[in-house]
């Protein structure tokens, strides 16, 4: 029953032919640096469903966003679990997408033909770093005030200083740090930076699946 | 390794591993997920509550009349005042009837109008006589009222009914 129910829907989906193409690659053989790619990619995963079910609770406005993560953290069956995984899964995150980049760069995998996996490599990395800035914020307690007050003053440092106060008060909303900052960070947080990073990662994987991944370079390489 | 061998071949090992551990990974996410997902619904506070509702001798003989008290919870990260509205009928001196002026059709909130002696609902054309029994309308059962034991009048003569939500 299974089996015909699969040959069924195989022969109009193509299921089998998707699964040789996407996971059953000949890969070189190749070391654990390799699976770093891997890794970063189950992380986001886990960071846009933890994210999705946190929005369940999180409210992003200044009066309620440290109570309702006060619950989420306090009231909610295994609230604690879902935002410490999406808490300690985005630092994590960081750390193996630089790996990753690292690995990358010193094994030269970024030459001809895989410049724009590289390049959308570096997109993604930023987008990261950017999810995370966005992301660190909306606790709305005195380190997330604070780390944002310097981070946007940091990109209000950009030169000429017209320009970089313009900068500032985009980021911030206005002048201030204020309900208009939690809600705009909110929205990139969620929104912007997620839909341009999964437009990046589509190009990324389509590119690792088309083009193989690189060997490890001999050592008179 | 040759294909016809009964042993498990390195591929169907690596699959039946990655299926096992796969598994566990997904279950340590997905069953405290569904905890998280219906926890408001598990620990929702319940209001269990005697409510006075004033003097008995105040209310007039015979005209059904609306008493409405609030209720205050914590929701989350909230406070939520809910109001509460009865119609207490007093049928004598001594007898007295108390309805919910909640509709039994979709929970909209029934008015006494006096020229027809009936409870309306606006939301979808109800009509309850003044015993609470349906004479117009889509309401499944007559109004809820609260019964002998859920009543009491204390030595002050003070009305007061027994309140649970939840």
């Amino acid at each position: 029953m299974g089996v015909k129910i699969f040959e069924w829907l195989d022969e109009r989906l193509g299921l089998k032919e998707i699964y040789n193409t996407v996971l059953d690659r000949r890969v070189p053989k190749v070391n654990w640096w390799f699976t770093l790619g891997s890794a970063s990619l189950f992380l986001c995963l886990m960071q846009g469903l933890t994210g999705i079910f946190l929005t369940m609770y999180y409210v992003p406005d200044p009066t309620k966003a440290y109570d309702s993560i006060e619950y989420i953290m306090n009231g909610v069956t295994f609230g604690w679990l879902i935002r410490g995984i999406h808490h300690w899964g985005a630092s994590l995150l960081v750390i193996l997408v630089f790996i990753h980049m690292l690995r990358t760069f010193f094994y030269g995998a970024y030459k001809y033909p895989r410049e724009i996996t590289w390049l959308t490599g570096v997109g993604l990395l930023l987008f990261t770093l950017g999810m995370g800035f966005t992301g660190y914020l909306l606790p709305w307690n005195q380190r997330a005030f604070w780390a944002t007050t310097v981070g946007t003053e940091i990109a209000g440092a950009v030169p000429p200083r017209a320009l970089g106060e313009f900068i500032l008060k985009v980021l911030r909303g206005g002048v201030d740090l204020s309900a208009v900052t939690l809600a705009r960070f909110f929205s990139a947080h969620i929104w912007i930076l997620p839909a341009v990073f999964l437009a990046l990662l589509g190009i990324h994987m389509y590119l690792i699946v088309k083009l193989g991944i690189s060997s490890v370079p001999l050592d008179d390489e | 390794m040759a294909k016809t061998s009964s042993r498990l071949s390195r591929r169907e090992f690596t699959a039946i591993v990655m299926g096992f551990l796969g598994s566990i990974m997904g279950a340590v996410i997905g069953l405290p997920l569904i905890g998280y997902i219906i926890s408001p619904v598990i620990k929702a506070k319940k209001i269990d509550d005697w409510v006075s509702l004033g003097a008995l001798e105040n209310y007039p003989i015979g005209i059904p009349t609306l008493f409405s008290f609030t209720r205050t919870k914590v929701n989350g990260w909230e406070q939520t005042t809910n109001s509460y509205g009865v119609y207490i009928l007093r049928e004598s001196e001594s007898s007295v009837k108390v309805f919910s002026n909640v509709c039994t059709h979709l929970s909209c909130r029934v008015n006494w109008v006096p020229e027809t002696q009936t409870f309306n609902c606006p939301c979808h054309d109800a009509k309850f006589d003044i015993n609470g029994n349906v004479v117009y309308g889509p309401p499944p059962r007559p109004m809820d009222r609260w019964g002998d034991e859920e009543i009491n009048i204390d030595a002050d003569g003070n009305l007061l009914i027994h309140f649970t939500e939840g």
